[in-house]
Parts: C-alpha cells; structure tokens; sequence
C-alpha cells in the first residue's frame, strides 16, 4: 500500500509548502489575474446550500491522487464534542444538504450519530464513501444502515476497467469495489425508484482532464451492466486538484507544469461563475470553517469578517463571504467546471 | 539538439492563421464541425484520429490525440487498438500492392 506524504516525509505533507509550489508556477498567470479579467473577482459566496464536514482523515485506502492525504496512519478526527457543535449549527439554519466527507468517513466513531442527527433534522444527507469500506468486517451493516436513513451514496470509482482502477486507488481496489457496489444494489441502491440514491464518482487516473460527464456516464452504464450486472443513478466527473498526493504526482513524474498549463488553457468563466464554493461551507475535523475541502487542506479557513469556527457559527456573515483562492483554484474552473457534485458547467 | 520538431510548436499552430486567416478561419469551422458530435460521439472520432495520426506519423497529432482521447474517456487498451487498425491498413496497404507485382512477373514470365 503507498504511503501518506506525512509517512513518508515528504515536504508537500506540509501546506505551507503546497501554496509556495502552487505560486511558483511558470506557465499560467495568477488565478486571481484571470478571475479579475472574467469579471468575477472578489469571488463571493451565494448562500449556502450544502453543509459539508469532513470527519478526518483516517482513511483504509491511500489513492495515489488523495487531496487529504488521508490513510490509515492518521489520526486527525472529528470528536462527539465537534460533531455536536456541527449538529447545534446546522439544527439553526435551513440547509438542506449535508455532506459527510473525509478520510473513509464511516469509520469515525461519530459517523452514524451525525447521520442520524442530520436526518432527525429533515436534511438530506451524502456520504462519500469509498466503497471497500462497506466489506470491513467490523462495517458489515454499514449498507443496511446507510439504506435505512435513505443516505445518497456517492461512491468513487475512476473507471469501469481494473487497471486504471487499481493504478489510482490501489491493489484489488477494483474488485473489491465492485462486490461493494454489487452489495449497495441488493439493498436497492441505484434503481429507479427506490429512493436509494447511488452516484458514482470519476476522477481521471493521470494529468489529464476528466471526459465529458454525461457520455462518459453512458459508457459508464453500459460496461458496468454488461460486465457486472451493476447499476447507478449519476456519474459525476471530478477534475484531480494539483495539491497533496496529486500534486506530488504531477512534480515525480514531472507533469506538474504541463498540467497547470491544461488547467489554465482550459480555463471557463462560467464554470467559474458556478464553482461550488460559492453555496457551500466547508467544517473541518476541528471545527475550523473553510470555503471548500481543498481550502480546508492547504490551511486556508474562511475570511473576516466570517468567523473562523464551528461554535460561532454565523449564517448571515458566511452566507456573502469571499472566498479565499489560489492557483489550485482553477482545478475547478477548467472545461465544463468540477465540483463535488460533477461538472458545473 | 537542433531538430525539425518540437514539442512546444504544437501550441503554435495558431501562428498559421497569419499568413491567411480567412483560409485558417473556414479551415478551423471545418475541423470544429468535423469533430463535433454527430453520428459518431467525440470520443470515436477522437481514437479515429489517432490511429491516422499514426497512420500519416504527425507527432503533433499523436501528442494531442493521445490526450483527447484519454479525456474523452477512452483507455490504453483501446487506444492501442486503434494504432493497430491504423498499422493493419498500412500494412496490407502495402501487401495488396503485391498483387501489382505479381501481375507484372505474370506479364513478363514464360
């Protein structure tokens, strides 16, 4: 199994040093020059419509293009204390989405109570979840648990082929994703009609683009009903962000400019108009704010005049913030846009 | 070392519209349309143009097809079953002209 940057000793472990590379970039200009020049600078919130906690970043899997650089040797989670003061904040506002990221989320000893919590609440509520999780023995009724508070699966899967699979992912990742997502469909997740909600997530396995959401979604379907027999709702194509592990990918094999240069070439205003930081708000494993989880990874919380914490949670001052940027920014605004939901444009 | 191509033209190509761009303007409409979804998806037409890419052995195209067709969806597997297509129709290209020689050595033998 690879390492963590942080087990490693690797230097990008440090976010200090991931902005420092991000602003050294010689083949494209300042994300905030081109935002400047498409009109959209100070970039500012919307509202917010999901409410986003990332619970940590223990992890079973270590993905060669993991944002977090979550894995099993951290230890970073979100305490019953925190996950209260995440529940007390939202239990004040009428959000209506909540989405549970991390690390493997479901296995922070608080996962579940969020889950419920957030659904006594009428919220709808995601878990991104990276599916070998569901064959853990002491996880065994975790899909009976997800399809019984009626939880939208948003499961990653890069490719319906097992090498691109397992090159991103790890060794029998494929596989073993593949008896998970057969075990969500026995329980009636992805057919239509039984409210069981099952997206899948694709994010490409190298330095280049994601392809079209909607024809790769069909190809998609198609080879994982023939080949497996499998089915799902959505396919949501997400663009890999050069910061932590992808980032060490992109310098080792030395794609690192040329890829910076396919995102800025690549460059689309109206994704940038819909990138999802603007309706979204981040909560760290802390409680810290930020306006998205990359920003929550390279340390940069939400701005003044928002306050920086879960406990003084402030809809009114979150609700028209700017949003903090950097260069990594335009791993959302290239092509048809990407975001947790898919493309945004 | 000094030699007739280099990577960094392939983002040059542009330069091309100045010595005629009302001819680079109708050729670049056309290359557009001609990769557009129609009857074939992008992702078809994109492995097409690859394996003439490697038919015709522009690097430029390689370069560029190679990654339109990993953004287009497709694999290695199949991107390199599309070179073999491209390498089995030169290839008896090549063969078939054989029937020219026969012919001729039919022609000239007793």
């Amino acid at each position: 199994m690879e390492l963590t940057l942080i087990a490693r000793g690797n230097e990008l472990a440090s976010s200090r040093e991931q902005l420092r590379r991000l602003g050294s970039t010689t083949s494209c200009a300042a994300f905030e020059t081109r935002m400047s020049a498409a009109g959209l600078a100070p970039l500012t919130a919307t509202g917010i419509e999901v409410f986003q906690i990332n619970v940590g970043k223990f992890c079973n899997q270590t993905c060669r293009h993991c944002h977090v650089d979550a894995g099993p040797d951290r230890t970073e989670q979100m305490s019953r204390e925190t996950a209260q003061l995440c529940i007390r904040a939202l239990a004040g506002t009428d959000i209506p989405t909540v989405d549970i990221t991390g690390g493997a989320p479901e296995l922070n000893a608080n996962f579940r109570w969020l889950v419920e919590q957030a659904r006594g609440l009428g919220r709808h509520v995601m878990d991104r979840c990276n599916l070998s999780v569901l064959l853990l023995a002491p996880q065994k009724d975790l899909g009976q648990f997800l399809a019984r508070h009626q939880v939208e699966v948003v499961a990653s899967l890069p490719y319906f082929r097992p090498a691109q699979t397992d090159a991103q992912r790890g060794e029998k990742v494929f596989d073993k994703s593949i008896a998970a997502l057969k075990l969500l469909n026995g329980l009636g997740y992805g057919h239509e009609g039984s409210g069981l909600v099952l997206n899948l997530v694709h994010n490409p396995a190298g330095a280049f683009l994601p392809a079209q959401q909607q024809a790769l979604q069909s190809q998609f379907k198609r080879e994982l009903g023939r080949r497996h027999g499998i089915v799902f709702n959505r396919l949501y194509t997400i663009t890999n962000m050069p910061i932590s592990r992808f980032l060490n990918f992109l310098i080792e094999s030395g794609n690192y400019e040329g890829y910076m240069q396919r995102l800025a070439n690549a460059f689309n205003p109206a994704a940038a108009a819909a990138v999802m930081c603007r309706h979204t708000i981040s909560i760290g494993w802390d409680g810290t704010l930020y306006d998205c989880d990359f920003n929550q990874m390279l340390d940069l919380p939400v701005q003044a005049p928002a306050l920086p914490h879960v406990k003084d949670f402030d809809l009114a001052r979150l609700n028209h913030r700017c949003i903090a940027t950097a260069n990594h920014c335009y791993g959302c605004t290239a092509g048809a846009g990407s975001s947790c939901g898919g493309a945004t444009a | 070392m000094e030699t007739y191509y280099h990577p960094k033209d392939l983002a040059k190509f542009s330069d091309m519209s100045k010595g005629s761009p009302q001819l680079w303007d109708k050729f670049m409409a056309y290359y557009g349309a001609v990769f557009a979804e129609g009857a074939l998806t992008e992702r078809e037409k994109a492995l097409i143009a690859l394996a003439v890419a490697h038919a015709v052995q522009c690097p430029y195209c390689i370069d560029a097809y190679t990654q339109s067709c990993l953004e287009k969806g497709s694999n290695a597997e199949e991107m390199t079953e599309a070179v073999h297509v491209a390498c089995a129709i030169r290839g008896g290209a090549s063969l078939v002209h054989g029937v020219q020689m026969r012919n001729v050595v039919n022609q000239l033998s007793m």
